[in-house]
């Protein structure tokens, strides 16, 4: 039997993790917390340690180091030898590819867990119905998985991991197998269905849109590592890496901030002049205003693009550079400039035209100070601005 | 140039001799078939004891090795233990050794002098050579092999994914072998059994070293077919057709399953 966590309105159950997972020659390193009904989004590249992190979560892989604790539950603990095998926790994982039983109807995959779990067929498939009324899959019961849709496959699979109780609820890229016009319909409808589950939610994904509108809070991994954890709207203003303003859509620069003279030194070539509020921490940082590590992002929209140098003084940063390639976006034109710094620059398809921009033209770049947003460096390893992502 | 589809005479020529080669045996056994005298020959109740005695020995040879061999090719494909490669290859010997050679190891190990026959003659008073069990084992020991190798192969081929799953949901490694591994198998297990049975069928050689010819107790339809052909040559080629027909009877009930790997479903 599974431990139970039905008690969970008057105790904690939140989930918390601190530990290391070493995979071959992978190394995944992760502090995590997240409390009842709180929806993580964890977001990163391929091959950043996600999948191996719900796998230590659902106990299909051990922690070589640290623990896991959901509310009084220790599900692992190097240091005690206390491991959890994976079918006596209480996690639902919904898997990337849902992995519906194919030898079973839709009502018995949704019944298989309180099945197995010790209730008679008919209890099971009682539990089961209701959850396929909760999830409307009612009218698709009696069907099997390789005849439903991939949006209701993918409620299946919800319904299947929600019917087993779960005080721990797990989501691997769930809308990643689907086509782009279901990805909408189901987005929607998960998020509602996540935001009734009661017990703390993971949800990973590549996607920052997905991560914003299903999650409370995002953490995003690369390399193994946490870089960046934080409500999404202050991720994207102020993201830690390239790997995130890509993502954003930002373009993100590292450098020396002194603040004497608001001048920023960029690593990769340049220098900004960015504005500091009075409020600013950086502006008034305890070490007595002494130079140190900054990110400056600037969105591409910000960022003006001349064929000479422009005469007026107002925007303060210039930069002089050539078109590498042009890219049409939905309603506008992303221009890549090789540059020191390099940046994306969007604008309009008429001002391509008129600019007569095409690859290997000559261009200033300007924006102005008060758009580039310097913040302090996190001091998490980051991959050269030159890599694309 | 050639046309598309021609097949050019250094691969034809040798392929119809081959497919000749094959076919043109069983065509004589159809040819001089005494077909008149059939319902006699086969009402004989000699060959009815062989036939019968074949059809419950290769389907008992078939049970036992559903309930240990599937067991074995789970444990085979899925183990991480050292040395489990060396294992397969051992337990799949009887799969290439000439089964007059196996027949002599089952004596050596289950004879009444045997290693294990010895006991077993003294603790319980079961011999096993020479007797109806003795024949089951002897098939058994020949074809067991067949399944194991056939499961193996599929629950190698299993999609573990869907074992994971079903641990997500809370099942012991037992209920998801029992609710989901066997399942997912199924056609490959019954293409195993089908493949376990007919060979059983068709032994001969470890079972008339191991368990003798004594008609109504060890003597099989092949080793009926054997000794009618000395005696009474008609008799042998009647018989030798009873077995041809269940023979293209597996092989119609196999084509269809045959293809299928085990995991789809």
């Amino acid at each position: 039997m599974r431990a139970p966590v039905n008690d969970r309105a008057d105790r904690d159950g939140s989930l918390r993790m601190s530990g290391t997972v070493e995979r071959g020659s992978f190394h995944l390193a992760v502090d995590l917390f997240v409390a009842p009904g709180e929806v993580l989004g964890v977001l990163g590249p391929n091959g950043a340690g996600k999948t191996t992190l719900l796998r230590a979560l659902s106990g299909l892989e051990a922690l070589s180091t640290g623990s896991i604790h959901l509310g009084p539950l220790t599900l692992d603990d190097a240091a005690t030898d206390t491991f959890v095998p994976t079918q006596r926790r209480p996690v639902g994982l919904v898997f990337q590819n849902y992995r519906l039983f194919p030898h079973l109807d839709v009502r018995d995959n949704v019944a298989y867990a309180p099945r197995v779990q010790g209730a008679g067929r008919r209890q099971a498939r009682a539990t089961a119905d209701t959850w396929l009324e909760r999830l409307d899959l009612t009218a698709l019961a009696g069907r099997r998985p390789h005849q439903i849709s991939g949006g209701q496959a993918q409620r299946v699979a919800l319904a299947r991991a929600l019917a087993a109780d779960p005080g721990l609820l797990l989501l691997d890229e769930p809308l990643s197998a689907l086509d782009a016009k279901t990805r909408l319909d189901v987005r929607a409808q998960l998020r509602s269905h996540i935001g009734e589950f009661n017990g703390p939610a993971l949800i990973i994904t590549h996607d920052p849109l997905e991560a914003m509108i299903m999650a409370d809070r995002l953490l995003v991994i690369e390399n193994g590592r946490v870089v960046q954890q934080g409500r999404p709207a202050q991720v994207a203003r102020q993201p830690a890496t390239q790997y995130v303003a890509r993502l954003m859509g930002l373009n993100l620069y590292s450098g020396t901030l002194d603040p004497a003279t608001c001048q920023v030194l960029l690593d990769d070539g340049g220098t900004f002049t960015v504005t500091l509020g009075d409020d600013d921490p950086l502006a008034s940082s305890g070490a007595g205003r002494s130079k140190r590590r900054v990110l400056v992002g600037l969105r591409p929209s910000a960022i003006s693009i001349h064929t000479t140098r422009p005469a007026h003084a107002s925007p303060r940063n210039v930069w002089k550079g050539s078109v590498a390639s042009l890219e049409l976006l939905a309603d506008r034109v992303r221009v890549q400039v090789d540059s020191s710094p390099p940046a994306l620059v969007d604008i309009s398809s008429a001002a391509v035209a008129d600019l007569a921009l095409r690859p290997g033209t000559g261009v200033w770049l300007s924006a102005k100070a008060t758009e580039t947003e310097a913040y302090p460096d996190p001091g998490t390893p980051r991959r050269k601005s030159t890599e694309k992502e | 140039m050639q046309a598309r589809g021609t097949i050019p005479w250094p691969l034809g020529v040798p392929a119809l001799l081959a497919a000749l080669f094959l076919l043109v045996p069983l065509a004589g056994l159809l040819v001089r078939a005494p077909w008149r005298g059939l319902p006699r020959l086969l009402a004989d109740s000699q060959v009815l004891d062989a036939l019968r005695l074949s059809l419950v020995c290769a389907s008992a040879a078939t049970a036992v090795s559903l309930v240990f061999g599937v067991s074995l090719a789970w444990v085979l494909a899925r183990s991480r233990v050292r040395g489990i490669s060396v294992l397969r290859a051992l337990v799949t010997l009887p799969l290439v050794l000439p089964p007059v050679v196996g027949g002599v190891a089952l004596l050596l190990a289950f004879g009444r002098q045997g290693i294990l026959g010895r006991l077993l003659d003294e603790w319980t008073g079961i011999t096993l050579p020479f007797t109806t069990a003795g024949v089951i084992v002897a098939e058994t020991f020949v074809a067991m092999p067949f399944l194991v190798i056939t499961v193996e192969g599929a629950f190698r081929a299993c999609d573990r994914d869907y074992e994971e799953a079903a641990a997500t949901l809370g099942a012991s490694r037992l209920t998801v072998f029992r609710t989901v591994t066997l399942p997912l198998i199924g056609p490959s297990l019954l293409a195993g059994a089908v493949l376990c049975w007919a060979r059983a069928l068709g032994e001969f050689g470890a079972t008339i070293t191991f368990a003798g010819n004594f008609p109504g107790r060890t003597q099989t339809m092949p080793l009926a077919v054997y000794l009618a052909l000395e005696s009474d040559p008609d008799a042998a080629v009647a018989l030798s057709l009873v077995l041809l027909v269940v023979s293209v009877a597996v092989l119609a009930g196999l084509r269809d399953r045959w293809l299928s790997t085990g995991t789809a479903p």
